[in-house]
């Protein structure tokens, strides 16, 4: 649940209605007060164009959280209504990255978003101290901040971008950093014999291949099965020194809608017979792949193996890789704009609207988001039409577990691993809990001097 | 002179325009979208389509040269897309944190290449002519960016002597060349950037010398009783032209930043710049790195072919 509301409650009446209760006595970093006002001073940055807060890099980035919302009104001081364009009983997942930002600290700068950049705002427990363009992001304790519980136990947080992995793991027991992020795997045994802490934990992070399905080969489930057989898990798992678990679906053991689905193990005679029941010999692939980028963990020698495998049984796999940048355009522009069968594109599934219903509905295939491969499955539609008016959670995560099932059955996708997501911290650091997710709360770090 | 100077400025204006339609074409055709870093993961396709409209990348590619090339002549290199602010400010900048190095790398390449091509041919076949030897081919054949990460292992981890990352304690806008805490931020990235030039420029010094030091003027030269010190003062003198332009090249490839000596340190510098333009895809960013950098190396050649004329004044007959 987000912290500046109370409440989210749908009007069983009318269930395109939400009701959001809003948090008492919050303020922004600037000592704007937060309230109904500002909430629809928020809404109207990104929804309406005749605003003079209306932004075109925010909608960029957050304006896909309130494509479902026809109205967002003011009920009182602390409570707005926000009505969908359908009944969605998803809708707060959808709009869990919407952030808020002071309205009064961008009218104070009199809509001039430049000189706003310089002194951002918002009501975290963190505040924005100074920031040198790519170099370093620096931060102070938001003293006033409205809960208490994660109020930071550091005084000061420096953000320091190094792109370069080996610069990161020496820079760590150099002295000059206390917490690195993605140390690669062949750092860790150095890393850990000068007495630093590596901290794993199993989160949504699969690293795994979206399939072209409207066109040969992987328009024949028992080729996708064939394929899914053919994955050496522990291979992979091994390659990366322990630094990733096995995935045989999108979600991990400690999420509501992981199910019992089918499992593909390795079993490459069976592969062999599938590929040869689907008449696919040497059955011909083109995957687009990346030489880096967010969550794509280390991607050439992942694919490298990956490839191995695939030919091991049969496939004729032909690697292409592009920038991360580039693969993104691909993901984006939607398989038939392309000629590759697969690509690999790792995605964070932390919620079951990008999890699940954007990646396998057919309303989500191109030009939409993000059923990159037209995958279509009319029992799943039929099942998504019924999460999104099944308001009650219990039943609809229920629904959304029979989904993911049907998703793994189809061998809708080829599961690899999940990342373990690696952070090296010094041993001056105590009290940080790794998060299930790629949002990471740093308050309760200790740093002993 | 001014007549040879003014053919070679004048020179210079097709070189540039060139380089302008190259740098914007190159990076134009180059796969991937500009604005995707903008937009999140599940963005809609309008969302995308009106930024790209906001940044004018929806226009025809010629038009959008024009419009380019016509405010790049009022020194405006356009918007930063993903920092939003000024390109000719972040070029300028970065620019500004890799003289820092570059310059002291320069200066430290060609005088250390003189003093080592001159004790090679001098001393030929000596050990110390040897020793020269295996310092140009160290510095020809070790690649900058593994020896970064040595330096770094070694200096920062093992022995801890000096930070491994980053320009500055506070970042680059506190930093000062006087302050020893912060100029040990730049000892490893300057020698990594120093070591190719070194070993190139040594490799040329050392057989030209040799040449110099086997012609029958220096055979006059000793013949008159000169000492040996005025003697290779000669042959140095002979050999600066060559060494000069070595040097404008090194200069200009230096000032351009390595790339990855610069993103193993984090150091701020054009080629850091450069890496993030292109990762993030950075249009104006990175045409604008690309024309700054091209354009200083037009200019560099020019004084050089410039300073090379007043030495050995046979060049400006060609």
């Amino acid at each position: 649940m987000p912290g500046l509301a109370l409440s989210w409650d749908i009007d069983f009446g009318d269930k395109t209605k939400w009701t959001l209760k809003l948090r008492q006595g919050v303020s922004f970093h600037d000592g704007c007060p937060w309230n109904a006002d500002s909430e629809l001073w928020n809404f109207k940055r990104v929804m309406d164009p005749k605003a003079p807060q209306f932004n075109f890099r925010h909608v960029g980035m957050i304006g896909y959280t309130t494509v479902n919302i026809v109205t967002v009104d003011k009920v009182d001081d602390y409570a707005v209504a926000i009505h969908t364009k359908t009944p969605n009983a998803l809708f707060p997942y959808e709009m869990a990255m919407d952030y808020m930002i002071s309205n009064c600290a961008v009218e104070k700068d009199n809509y001039n978003w430049d000189a706003y950049y310089k002194h951002p705002s918002g009501t975290g427990p963190y505040k924005f101290d100074k920031v040198v363009a790519h170099e370093r992001l620096e931060l102070v304790k938001n003293e006033k901040y409205w809960n208490p519980q994660p109020m930071p136990k550091h005084d000061r947080l420096v953000l320091l971008p190094m792109p370069e992995a080996s610069t990161r793991a020496a820079a760590l027991p150099s002295g000059q950093v206390d917490f690195v992020e993605a140390p690669s795997p062949d750092t860790h045994p150095r890393l850990k014999q000068s007495g630093m802490q590596i901290i794993t934990v199993p989160y949504p992070h699969n690293w795994d291949y979206i399939l072209r399905t409207d066109v040969p080969p992987f328009n024949d489930l028992r080729v996708r099965q064939a394929a899914n057989f053919t994955i050496n898990r522990q291979d992979m798992v091994d390659m990366l020194q322990g630094v990733a678990g096995a995935a045989t679906q999108t979600f991990i053991d400690s999420q509501p809608w992981y199910g019992k689905p089918v499992a593909y193990d390795f079993k490459p005679d069976k592969a062999k017979a599938l590929l040869k029941d689907a008449k696919c010999t040497p059955c011909k692939i083109k995957i687009g792949i990346s030489t880096s980028g967010s969550g794509q963990m280390q991607p050439l020698p992942m694919n490298e193996l990956v490839k191995e495998q695939l030919e091991a049984v049969g496939f004729q796999a032909e690697l292409v890789p592009m920038d991360w940048n580039a693969l993104i355009g691909v993901f984006f522009g939607g398989s038939q704009k392309t000629d590759f069968n697969r690509i690999n594109f790792s995605m964070a599934p932390i919620d079951p609207v990008q999890g699940i219903l954007k990646k396998w509905m057919t309303g989500y295939a191109p030009p939409n988001c993000c059923n990159w491969g037209a995958f279509k499955d009319p029992k799943m539609d039929d099942l998504g039409a019924r999460v999104l008016v099944e308001f009650d959670p219990a039943k609809r995560n229920s629904l959304l577990t029979q989904l993911n099932e049907l998703a793994v059955a189809d061998a809708a996708e080829i599961y690899i691993v999940h990342d373990l997501n690696p952070r090296a911290l010094s041993p001056k650091l105590s009290g940080f809990v790794q998060a299930q997710s790629w949002f990471q709360d740093l308050t309760p770090i200790v740093v002993k001097p | 002179m001014w007549l040879y100077a003014g053919r070679r400025i004048l020179m210079t204006i097709p070189s540039l325009i060139g380089v302008s339609v190259i740098c914007f074409a190159l990076v134009k055709f180059a796969p991937g979208y500009p604005v995707q870093n903008l937009l999140s993961p599940t963005a809609s396709a309008e969302d995308a389509m009106r930024l790209r409209a906001a940044y004018g990348l929806d226009k025809p590619v010629v038009w959008q040269y024009l419009i380019w090339i016509g405010r790049v002549r009022l020194g405006d290199l356009g918007m930063s897309i993903s920092d939003k602010v000024p390109v000719a400010g972040e070029v300028f900048q970065a620019l500004a944190h890799t003289i820092v190095i570059a310059v002291i790398s320069v200066l430290l390449a060609p005088v250390l290449s003189l003093i080592f091509g001159v004790i090679g041919a001098y001393k030929a076949g000596t050990f110390a002519d040897r020793l020269v030897t295996a310092v140009a081919v160290f510095g020809i054949s070790v690649p900058p960016f593994w020896l970064a990460v040595v330096l770094v292992i070694l200096f920062s981890v093992n022995l801890g002597w000096l930070p491994a990352t980053g320009m500055g304690p506070n970042g680059s806008d506190t930093f000062s060349y006087i302050r020893w805490s912060d100029l040990k931020y730049a000892v490893m990235p300057i020698f990594a950037q120093a070591l190719p030039p070194l070993g190139i420029m040594t490799r040329t010094t050392r057989p030209s010398m040799s040449e110099s030091l086997n012609q029958d003027f220096i055979l006059t030269l000793r013949a008159k009783g000169l000492g040996e010190l005025q003697v290779i003062r000669h042959a140095v003198v002979n050999i600066m032209p060559q060494a000069m332009a070595m040097l404008g090249l090194q200069l200009g490839y230096l000032i351009g930043g390595s790339v990855l000596v610069e993103t193993v340190f984090t150091w701020p510098g054009t080629g850091y710049l450069l890496n993030k333009a292109v990762l993030t895809r950075d249009i104006p960013l990175l045409q604008g790195t690309i024309l700054v950098l091209a354009g200083v190396f037009v200019l560099i050649n020019l004084v050089v072919d410039l300073l090379q004329s007043r030495v050995d004044p046979r060049l400006q007959r060609g």
